[in-house]
């Protein structure tokens, strides 16, 4: 081994190690999903919460309810539903998504959880803050269904309730409220979902920017799906399910500051739909992992996978599918498309004889008609991606700091 | 993409690569200067390295703006963000620039009001609509971006508005290649001379290179083929015994430069008569201030700022890695105390830091990677 091997050996010893919180105040790099997110929420939360379903920092917990772990009268912990006012209405009160009727047959695997989940109730929750609230091709409302719901989609889950708390700023019109709230009706009819409880709250004007909404959900995992970061093999192959980066090139132009005019929408939409298709085509544990591409992009997600799998993620550049619009905005910016904001593109890992089968059942949804084979899963070097670039050449393609697109979700 | 992907394209990069294998001398180590940030980026973001012979050495010079700001600018630029009913608007980069206390992102988490802005006619426009408000742009970058900035000031002072300054660290990209030329322990066979840079300056005042120094020196675009073809003109240059000031990137680059934006600049700016540079110390001549007529929109004369000198970190290494003497992984902190995350130098945080460009994109072993990559 020469002396630069030895150096990138050292360096890979200190990426592995838990990364300390230096700061004593929270800054915009602890929110942009990159590094400094996952140290905010290693060092304060995980400590705190520390629990087997927490730990692997997955999109969504899967929860196996057995008798005796289940709340006892069946209502969610920290249902939402005891404040009053607002959203909190008498017919979502005291009654819990799906309640103690879910299917919970089916153990979880393994007692120190881990993200690969077997059936169970899948359960997650998100924050949108994006800015502006109205943007071409969707809204904050479009986010926060279709967010939740992809957050349960890539658990394996089909997602069925929604809650929904809104925090607004004094002085918000009504008007634009209704028009948020019109829209996450039509989005959770999209996705075939209800939203069953929620809360508003307002606060002084100042105090927030417009509108926030937190939505949180349950599904249910059907038994035999095993999906994970950490579940991805050597020889898989890496599907992307569409286009990259039309939302957050699309939010960015929305705020007018750069004076360049694109015809692109938000791709928001829900997954569910493709997820469901991909799992029926692909069974038996060969869809290893989905991972909706949102904060960070693409790039974010595979070295979530290759992190947690201990394997290399081999992307061919020109592969990746991009429209032009996008790559030529991202270019102008000096951004790179693969950690631009999605949210309604997946990436999923399946073994790599499914391929063929996966991209068929992808492509036979509308939301997957230009889904591609974007690279595959090797031995070595473990934990890095690496993209053979356009030109012919190669390079890694790391975690971003920061999110170079603040606010766009 | 039109006028990037034909800059881009396999097939000629392969092409270029055969004839570059063809001119290098067996054993023989060549050693070719990127001045320029840009270029750097581009060596790596395109993993260019993988179509050089083993001969060939690209050293990362000192053309990052970001990286040659010195831990004293940052921390007077912090101390004016912190003044009360100051905006302070900056380029992106310069957010997690450490100071010797902390960053603008750290300010802002202290209440600092610090915007991120795309062009210095951006800050004026916050000027325009915070009457109430003291916006100041913290100006950085070579000859490339000081037109611009001299442009806003004079469009500031023919609107009259009052509310406006820049704090200026403009610099100038001669003086650093001349250091370099002189700092001892570094031999180089040639340069790949700046692209935008030379959109204003031109390529006259790279004269000195080949006759004072005798080494060729080719200006390029930032296309990674045309980083190539500057390696590639460079080698027969030197094959054919010849040091000359060519010109790569005749396509944005005009010979004589652009004397309107020289006219800009030297209207509303005068040279420093020294200028402290991250790395390189004190250079004469460097770097640019507002003219005494100006004087209204200097921040300098503005605001009371600490103006101290901060040393660097005694571990950090940037200044090695500035003047091409180290490679980024070379540094001693690089990659374990000095990340990108927790950046101790500016090397490590700029996109066109060799640092941050090495770590970010080409921090592996091209052998075992050739290995895996093999279809």
């Amino acid at each position: 081994m020469n002396r630069e091997e030895l150096v990138l050996e050292r360096i890979e010893r200190a990426r592995r190690s838990r990364p300390r919180l230096r700061e004593e105040l929270v800054t915009l790099a602890h929110g942009a999903g990159g590094k400094a997110s996952r140290t905010l929420v290693e060092a304060v939360f995980l400590p705190s919460f520390r629990n087997p379903h927490l730990e692997p920092l997955a999109d969504g917990a899967v929860l196996d309810l057995h008798p005796g772990t289940a709340p006892p009268d069946g209502e969610a912990p920290d249902g939402g539903a005891q404040n009053g006012g607002g959203l909190d209405g008498e017919a979502a009160h005291g009654r819990a998504p799906d309640g103690v009727s879910l299917d919970v047959g089916e153990p979880v695997g393994g007692g120190a959880g881990g993200p690969a989940t077997t059936g169970g109730l899948a359960f997650t929750t998100d924050s949108y803050v994006v800015t502006p609230l109205f943007f071409p091709g969707g809204d904050i409302g479009d986010l926060a269904v279709n967010g939740t719901v992809n957050d349960l989609a890539m658990c394996g889950a089909r997602p069925a309730h929604l809650s929904a708390a809104f925090i607004i700023e004094e002085g918000f019109p009504v008007e634009h409220l209704r028009r948020i709230a019109t829209t996450m009706a039509g989005a959770a009819r999209a996705a075939g979902v209800t939203i069953v409880t929620g809360d508003t709250k307002v606060v002084q004007r100042g105090k927030a920017d417009g509108c926030y909404i937190t939505t949180a959900g349950v599904g249910m995992v059907p038994s035999g799906v095993r999906l994970g970061a950490d579940a991805v093999r050597p020889g898989d192959a890496v599907i992307v399910s569409g286009p990259i980066g039309e939302h957050g090139v699309t939010v960015m132009l929305a705020r007018g500051r750069l004076d360049i005019e694109a015809e692109l929408v938000s791709d928001t939409a829900p997954l569910n739909g493709l997820t469901a298709r991909l799992l029926e085509a692909c069974p038996d544990g060969r869809v290893r992992c989905l991972r909706d591409a949102t904060r960070g992009g693409v790039a974010t997600v595979l070295n979530e996978i290759a992190r947690s799998s201990e394997v290399a993620v081999i992307i061919t550049e020109e592969a990746v599918p991009v429209r032009p619009v996008v790559r030529g905005a991202c270019e102008l910016l000096g951004i790179d498309p693969l950690y631009v904001a999605c949210e309604g593109r997946m990436v999923a890992v399946v073994a790599g004889e499914s391929a063929d089968a996966a991209l068929a059942a992808l492509r036979s949804h509308p939301l997957g008609e230009e889904a591609a084979v974007v690279g595959r899963v090797a031995e070595d070097p473990p934990g890095l991606v690496l993209l053979k670039t356009g030109f012919g050449g190669t390079r890694i393609v790391d975690v971003l700091v920061g999110d170079p697109l603040p606010r766009i979700c | 993409m039109r006028f990037v992907d034909e800059y881009r394209d396999a097939g000629m990069a392969r092409a270029l690569a055969a004839r570059i294998a063809g001119l290098c001398e067996p054993g023989r180590a060549y050693k070719f200067m990127e001045v320029c940030g840009g270029h750097t980026h581009t060596i790596y973001k395109h993993g260019l390295e993988d179509y050089l012979p083993e001969g060939i050495s690209l050293v990362h010079g000192p053309g990052c703006p970001v990286c040659v700001i010195p831990m004293g600018r940052v921390d007077d630029a912090i101390a004016i963000a912190a003044q009360p009913g100051v905006i302070m608007a900056t380029f992106g980069d310069m957010m997690r620039v450490p100071g010797g206390n902390g960053s603008f992102l750290d300010a802002m988490a202290r209440g600092a009001d610090v915007r991120m802005v795309y062009s210095p006619l951006d800050a004026l426009k916050i000027a325009r609509d915070n009457p109430d408000k003291r916006v100041v742009f913290l100006a950085i970058g070579f000859e490339t971006t000081a037109p611009s900035t001299a442009m806003t000031i004079m469009r500031a002072a023919s609107e009259g508005i009052a509310n406006f300054s820049v704090f200026c660290n403009h610099v100038t990209i001669i003086p650093a290649i001349k250091a370099i030329l002189d700092s001892p322990g570094l031999r180089l066979d040639g340069f790949i001379g700046p692209g935008h840079v030379s959109t204003v300056i031109g390529c006259r005042p790279y004269e000195f290179i080949p006759g004072e120094y005798g080494k060729p020196i080719v200006v390029a675009g930032f296309e990674p083929l045309d980083v190539l073809q500057a390696v590639h003109r460079n080698l027969l240059q030197l094959a054919e015994g010849r040091a000359e000031v060519e010109n790569e990137y005749g396509r944005v680059v005009p010979w004589n430069g652009n004397p309107k934006a020289l006219a800009v600049i030297n209207e509303v700016m005068e040279l420093r008569p020294h200028f402290e540079w991250r790395g390189l110390g004190f250079i004469s001549d460097s770097a640019l201030c507002l003219r005494e007529r100006y004087a209204e929109f200097d921040a300098e004369r503005i605001f009371q700022v600490p103006g101290a000198r901060v040393a660097d970190p005694k571990a950090c290494q940037c200044g090695e890695v500035l003047k091409g003497v180290l490679k980024p992984w070379e540094c001693k902190v690089f990659g374990t105390a000095c990340t990108p995350e927790t950046p101790i130098g500016t090397c490590m945080v700029s996109s066109e830091g060799a640092c941050a460009a090495y770590y970010n994109f080409g921090r592996f072993s091209r052998d075992r990677v050739k290995e895996a990559t093999r279809t």
